[in-house]
């Protein structure tokens, strides 16, 4: 884990390094408000819950966190660091996982960063406190998927452009999945298995699942595994460069 | 300590490495010369593991890059080309990241970032962050990270690229210090840099070693080797020349630039031969007023030209566009 630890510590401060965290901690929690307040009425509503706020956060992460990923890699390959990174003596599985974890824990600095509305909702009313504490551990999952996903588009390109529009199609993809929109639209005619799979593969369906308050185990191994993909995916993307 | 077998490596059609051997034992520094696009820096980062070869191999004191991959990487001190390092840390803060990516934790990090900061003379800039600093103390930040771990092979590309003069000077001291227990590959444009710090020079073209010896070795195939210049009144000039080309160990005569009623004349010999004898005895005879004499051990530019290819004559032979 040293190897892990070492890529970790250097990433995470680097967010900290750049205006890069301030400012997107910064739009992350107005992004959120607005949704939240003025988009889906969490006033109005005049339920004690957080629904409405973890409703949006697929759609936001959506944008959000390919914007993180993008430069994970690109950005090593145009600075010519990468050639530094690759040749130190660590195992590339393990700048993989360093790289996404620092990337992860930093989103999750950000998500931390909501909890005056979970405050704010227990001061209004008296919600579902364990309901909460499920979603926002989903919403962690589900922020980790999205990573996971533009981290290894991110070593296929030194194009941080291209990392992001790509990433967000991927991700959009992955999402919409579980839309009703989508789901209508097979319901009509394919079997109930098909649906269920397209479903199945989907951020929404596991993280409404989850948001429900119950961490249900299915829900853990389908980000879980969702996530170990990308990373290997991203381990062997990065391996291929060295062919040249 | 380094060894390259058959090392090969094509991108698409384009050979950029052709069957390479080459073998670098404790105690050598190689000088790695080529112009530019003849495989210098290919051949590197396969050395470091960048790139992996299309054939052949490299092991590092032993260890297969391509199967031993970390265990060759700790052997090694890489710098690439360009000197990359994260410029929105400080060189303390670049340093420590190495040393911990190098398995070093605690007091050692600190001791080694001491060290290495102390060879490079990278103190006073240790804590700006090295984005705001010159080039020259950013390329000492690549050859402090090179050396942090006291490794047994070194390879650099070009370290001593952007300095000036004096940090040029500073920086082939510190690798002559290291010289000795070591073994070191560095690749440059600078032929003076081969004779100043190189035991053994290597010329590349098109991914083949073309020339493999010490540099008095490559200076003594040079044209100019053993070559006597003397400057002669322009009165003379004419028939001195005259009389030096009918000598049996005068293989030609040229003439230099004029200056202050005299001018330059050199006499190249057959066969390399050494000839400044027989040329002074013969002013002597002939009364000539000669001004200066001297012979010239050789230049390694003209052994560089001579084996190496001109990076536009490459690029249409590999395309087919014609002159």
């Amino acid at each position: 884990m040293k190897p892990v630890m070492a890529v970790f510590k250097r990433e995470f401060a680097a967010y900290f390094a750049t205006p890069l965290a301030y400012v997107f901690i910064v739009i992350f929690l107005l992004a959120m408000g607005a949704f939240t307040f003025y988009v889906g009425h969490f006033y109005d509503n005049g339920v004690a819950n957080l629904s409405v706020f973890f409703g949006y956060h697929p759609w936001l992460y959506l944008f959000l966190v390919p914007a993180i990923g993008m430069r994970l890699w690109a950005e090593e390959r145009r600075l010519g660091t990468m050639e530094l990174l690759l040749t130190l003596p660590l195992p590339i599985w393990a700048t993989v996982l360093g790289k996404f974890l620092a990337a992860w824990a930093f989103t999750g600095v950000a998500l931390f960063f909501t909890f005056p509305i979970w405050i704010t909702v227990n001061y209004l009313g008296s919600p579902d406190n364990g309901a909460i504490f499920a979603s926002y551990v989903g919403s962690l999952l589900m922020a980790g998927g999205y990573l996971a996903i533009s981290a290894a588009l991110s070593a296929s390109t030194n194009n941080q452009v291209i990392a992001f529009v790509v990433s967000v199609v991927v991700c959009f993809l992955f999402t919409v999945a579980g839309a009703p929109l989508v789901l209508d639209f097979f319901q009509l005619w394919a079997p109930v298995v098909l649906v269920n799979t397209i479903s199945g593969f989907s951020f929404l369906t596991h993280f409404q699942a989850i948001s429900s308050g119950v961490i249900d185990l299915r829900d853990l191994v389908y980000f879980g595994s969702l996530i170990a993909l990308f990373l290997a995916i991203n381990v062997v993307l990065v391996d291929m460069k060295k062919t040249g | 300590m380094i060894t390259l077998q058959a090392l090969t490596k094509r991108f698409g059609t384009f050979t950029a490495v052709s069957g390479i051997d080459l073998n670098v034992g404790k105690g050598e520094v190689l000088g790695f010369l080529g112009p530019n696009g003849a495989g210098k820096s290919t051949t590197m980062k396969m050395i470091a593991g960048y790139l992996t070869p299309s054939s052949g191999r490299v092991s590092i004191c032993g260890h297969d890059v391509e199967t031993d991959t970390i265990a060759a990487q700790t052997a090694l001190g890489y710098l690439p080309e360009g000197a990359p390092a994260y410029g929105d840390m400080t060189p303390r803060q670049f340093l420590g990241f190495i040393a911990q990516a190098r398995g070093f934790s605690g007091a050692e990090v600190k001791n080694r970032i001491t060290a290495a900061s102390a060879k490079t003379e990278l103190d006073p800039v240790l804590d700006q962050p090295i984005d705001t600093l010159s080039k020259g103390f950013k390329r000492r930040v690549g050859l402090a990270q090179t050396i942090l771990h006291d490794p047994p092979v070194l390879v650099m590309d070009e370290p001593t690229d952007g300095l000036d003069p004096n940090q040029k000077h500073s920086v082939r001291n510190l690798i002559r210090t290291m010289a000795a227990e070591k073994a070191i590959i560095i690749s440059t444009h600078l032929l003076e840099e081969v004779d100043a710090v190189c035991t053994r020079a290597v010329i590349i073209d098109r991914g083949r070693i073309v020339a493999d010896g010490t540099p008095a070795n490559l200076i003594a195939r040079s044209r100019h080797h053993n070559a006597v210049t003397l400057s002669l009144p322009l009165a003379q000039l004419a028939a001195a020349k005259a009389t030096l080309e009918q000598q049996p160990y005068v293989a030609s005569v040229e003439e230099g630039p004029r200056y202050d009623g005299a001018g330059l004349m050199t006499v190249f010999p057959r066969g390399h031969e050494l000839i400044i004898e027989s040329v002074s005895t013969l002013a002597q005879q002939q009364k000539w007023d000669v001004k200066e004499l001297y012979a010239e051990a050789g230049r390694l530019d003209d052994v560089f030209r001579a084996l190496t290819t001109h990076d536009t004559q490459r690029v249409r032979e590999r395309t087919g566009v014609a002159a």
